[in-house]
């Protein structure tokens, strides 16, 4: 019946680590994300874990770590932010590639520069085409199921994707909130044991991973990388429903609140959506038409299903925590209205990027962002689909 | 020890994930002594059978018979990076310009 506790989501996190109990965790402490191995290393110390901990000296030894460790034949995970997954990032396409399904605890926060250590989503829009399966998480109860979700997904034969579990910098991942975990042995069965088909350390097989890969192999290589991008799609949904047994909590690959009357819909991610769902039930109670998809699956993008869920809003507007500093809208417009356009689905849509730096969001923000879409179906007209608040111009 | 082949006619429905090589040893399949500019000439009979050439050979490009001793350069492999003319101390590898001849 589950476990009642009150953690915070780095505490929630490290927590589903100790649960899982990989073979190898490898990271460098990064703001915000340092309690979750600091935390983790506690675990080893006392012997709660059998896990090797390896306290590297930066990010990009910490992703290699993980990548030796995977193809060894182990399960591996990590932690880190911005700037620690900036300097991960070669060997984060290296660990995509190589098809190893290395679990990554990511805890959002702004990429410098200039230096901030607060929460947006820049790092994880930087990783976005990478070929990493991306779950976001609205609060710590989130971040812990993705995660103890994550194993299943990540190495599942049709699959074979590493796979990074977002929450929001502080706003998540420091914040105390209540809880419900999983009995220790109930997740030991559900993440089961990691059999790979092929490792390193096999003395009967013999293997060599990472091959030089030139003209006539890399594209059929990227290929099979999309191809079980596709097949994820599956998977989640299997696992997700399987988890839903176990748990009683259901996971889709994006939630719909109060969505399925609405007439103005709000498309976001991470802890944005708790603010959005108390100003949806405001505006409710006034007999506004509004509604929330927030998005939970980034990667593999369900284009085809969020277009469907949004085909009868009269106006949508998508919350990018990311500019894409491209003067086209954030990574999340683009791909909403992308999916929108290629499934027929024609509703006025307009981005607002917000909260950059960690910048504050706010209800009277979001209630701003639902009068816009109000004047947008009243007028019809969508002037300026690319937006910002809480900005100071 | 896997029985696929893969070339550059293979679809990726029949490629490994990630390029992985199941085929331990696999490179003899591809030979690559035709990248060589230098080719070492074998002098069989300035040669001591002293046994300093072939463990230098970054390839397995000198085979050594049961009785340890070598025989011709294998320039199927043999790059002609010059290493086991500079290790022989009897001079019996000698180095000459490919295609000369």
């Amino acid at each position: 019946m589950g476990i009642r506790e009150r953690l915070s989501g780095n505490e929630a996190s490290a927590i589903a680590m100790k649960q899982i109990n990989p073979d190898v965790v490898a990271a460098f402490p990064i703001t915000p994300s340092t309690e979750i191995p600091q935390y983790f290393s506690t675990f080893v110390s006392n012997g709660d874990v059998d896990t090797e901990f390896v306290a590297v000296e930066s990010e990009h030894s910490a992703m290699s770590a993980c990548i030796g460790a995977e193809a060894a034949g182990g399960r591996a995970m990590t932690a880190t932010s911005a700037n620690g997954l900036s300097l991960m990032w070669e060997m984060i396409y290296v660990a995509s590639s190589l098809r190893l399904p290395i679990v990554m605890s990511l805890v959002n926060r702004a990429v410098s520069g200039p230096l901030n250590i607060h929460n947006d989503h820049s790092d994880a829009m930087g990783i976005r085409d990478s070929g990493w399966i991306m779950l976001f998480s609205e609060n710590n109860q989130e971040a812990y199921d993705n995660l103890i979700m994550a194993h299943r997904i990540a190495e599942h034969k049709d699959v074979r994707l590493p796979l990074a579990v977002c929450q929001d910098g502080f706003i998540t991942s420091h914040s105390i909130e209540n809880i419900e975990l999983i009995e220790d042995e109930k997740v030991k069965e559900f993440v089961g044991t990691y059999k790979p088909e092929h490792y390193l350390l096999n003395r009967k097989e013999p293997i060599a991973i990472g091959p030089l890969d030139l003209q006539s192999y890399l594209f059929e290589h990227k290929y099979q990388q999309a191809e079980a991008m596709r097949a994820a799609k599956k998977v989640i949904a299997d696992v997700s429903a399987d988890f839903e047994k176990l748990t009683g909590r259901k996971y889709s690959f994006f939630e719909e609140y109060r969505l399925d009357d609405a007439e103005i819909a709000i498309v976001c991610m991470n802890s944005t959506a708790g603010t959005t769902k108390v100003v949806v039930d405001e505006l409710r109670e006034q007999g506004v038409k509004a509604g929330l998809l927030k998005v939970r699956v980034f990667r593999p993008f369900p284009a085809e299903e969020i277009a469907k869920a949004l085909s009868h809003v009269k106006a949508v507007a998508v919350l990018d925590k990311s500019d894409s500093l491209n003067a086209a809208g954030g990574a999340l417009f683009e791909d909403v209205t992308s999916g929108m356009y290629v499934n027929n689905v024609h509703v006025p849509t307009v981005n607002y990027v917000y909260g950059i730096g960690g910048r504050d969001t706010t209800a009277k923000d979001i209630h701003g962002v639902y009068s816009d879409l109000q004047e947008i179906v009243k007028s019809g007209k969508a002037d300026n689909p690319y937006r910002y608040f809480g900005l100071r111009k | 020890m896997s029985e696929v082949k893969i070339n550059k006619d293979t679809p990726a429905s029949q490629m490994t994930p990630g390029g992985d090589i199941y085929d331990a040893g696999n490179a003899v399949n591809f030979k690559t002594g035709d990248w060589r500019s230098v080719k070492p000439v074998f002098l069989s009979d300035k040669c001591k059978q002293c046994g300093l050439c072939f463990p230098v050979c970054p390839d397995n490009a000198i085979p050594v018979k049961e009785d340890l001793k070598r025989t011709d350069f294998n320039y199927d492999y043999c790059k002609g990076c010059g290493v086991c003319a500079k290790v022989c101390p009897f001079g019996a590898i000698a180095m000459e310009e490919e295609g000369v001849k």
